[in-house]
């Protein structure tokens, strides 16, 4: 990649300059038609601001991207174990440390960014990733949340929703889909004290790839949870994978939010909501035309549909009142 | 993959792979292609920006967004998206010999 100089002005941009910049995760790759994850990995890497490493666990996007002898990355990339996305981005920082020490490293700065899964975070990879963040090192964890281990064949993970079927978790005369709700990751990586933490959705790309720059820009760990439907796995329409996003921002099931130094503050989309309470549509709206929810519509289930909803209001409260607080 | 490729004993321990993937195409997964209407099109680039392939190009050369049906998967995102609804998906028209 070209050589850039590290900036920490705020970075200004039109949807051109961004469809202009080159492309980091380049076309070819095998995701899936509609794939809501390439996106996300596509518009990160327009967001980087200078030399970057990339490391990444394995899941659906390192499996699609580097089937030999093709690779998708124009970055440096690398890839080791499912639990080890923040580990090696440690080693890589720690490696780097050295070189520049001695003089062989000549760029003034490098850019770490891990890029895991749901699988590869709230699961298999959570402590790695806390451990790596305790420690310090300076680098950004992007978690992109497909809500389930959807390339080895659509199991449950720590991530699933509630009421989603998967094939771990199948909906039936017994069973409404998975019995239990998604893992708050975000507030446990706000636990860990994290300089920077913050949730996006590519549908508001802007504000997404703000988020990643202002994600690099801290010195230290940075954590970015960005929510990727996966029409496979979702059993939704591929077009229909954008406005999933979107929907899920409305519903408020994912609030888009950051926090800075623990201070809580909501991005516009989801404080536009908080302004304007009409404007949060019933989360049945963002649960019809996915297959996986297909279940819940049936008067059986029915209860199901009602404590998402309860849920989803009481973490939306819970978020409001954290930005309240922290003010 | 040609016969020349170093196989699986050959390769580096760490497997770095050689070619870019811009060399694979996937264009033909697609059952329909976005086709856009230039007259409604306003160019807003909003296509080039969900499109997961990176298969649409915003050219400011030319002034024209450039659709590479070399990579379209075909998932309809950007005629989903389209702001003034230009790109609609329709299945390609049938070539002579089919």
């Amino acid at each position: 990649m070209e050589e850039q100089k590290v900036t920490t002005q705020e970075w200004k941009f039109t949807a051109k300059d961004i469809a202009l910049k080159p492309e980091g995760f380049l076309p070819g790759h095998r995701a899936c038609a509609g794939c809501g994850p390439a996106n996300v990995l596509r518009m990160v890497m327009k967001a980087t601001r200078g030399p970057t490493i990339v490391t990444e666990a394995t899941g659906c996007m390192e499996v699609v991207s580097s089937i030999y002898p093709y690779t998708s990355w124009s970055y440096p990339w690398l890839h080791t174990a499912f639990e080890t996305a923040a580990a090696n981005a440690s080693g890589i920082e720690a490696a780097l440390k050295v070189l520049t020490k001695k003089g062989k490293v000549k760029q003034e700065h490098i850019d770490i960014i891990a890029f895991a899964g749901d699988g590869g975070t709230y699961d298999i990879g959570l402590q790695a990733l806390s451990g790596a963040v305790e420690r310090g090192h300076d680098f950004l964890f992007i978690l992109y949340d497909n809500e389930g281990y959807m390339n080895t064949g659509i199991q449950r993970s720590g991530g699933t929703p509630l009421g989603a079927a998967t094939t771990t978790t199948p909906a039936g005369s017994v069973m409404p889909g998975k019995m239990q709700n998604k893992k708050p990751i975000t507030d446990i990586m706000v636990a860990h004290d994290l300089e920077y933490v913050a949730t996006a959705t590519p549908y508001y790309w802007k504000d997404m790839l703000q988020k990643v720059r202002k994600g690099l820009e801290v010195e230290g760990p940075a954590f970015l949870h960005i929510f990727a439907p996966c029409p496979r796995g979702w059993r939704s329409e591929p077009a229909k994978t954008m406005e999933y996003t979107k929907l899920a921002v409305e519903s408020c099931v994912f609030p888009v939010y950051e926090v800075v130094k623990g201070k809580y503050e909501l991005s516009t989309p989801s404080k536009l909501i908080q302004l304007a309470p009409q404007k949060k549509i019933p989360i049945t709206e963002y649960l019809k035309g996915q297959g996986r929810y297909r279940h819940l519509f049936t008067p059986q289930h029915q209860h199901v549909v009602d404590t998402l909803q309860r849920l989803t209001d009481e973490r939306w409260a819970k978020l409001q009142k954290k930005v309240e607080q922290t003010a | 993959m040609s016969s020349k490729e170093k196989g699986w004993r050959e390769i580096s321990i760490a497997g770095v792979s050689p070619k870019s993937s811009v060399g694979f195409m996937t264009g033909d997964w697609k059952t329909y292609m976005p086709i856009r209407d230039l007259e409604k099109c306003t160019k807003c680039v909003m296509c080039v920006l969900y499109c997961p392939e990176g298969a649409i190009r915003w050219r400011p050369d030319l002034g024209k967004i450039e659709f590479d049906y070399n990579f379209c998967k075909g998932c309809g995102i950007c005629a989903n998206e389209c702001p003034t609804k230009a790109i609609t998906m329709k299945l390609p028209e049938p070539t002579e010999g089919e």
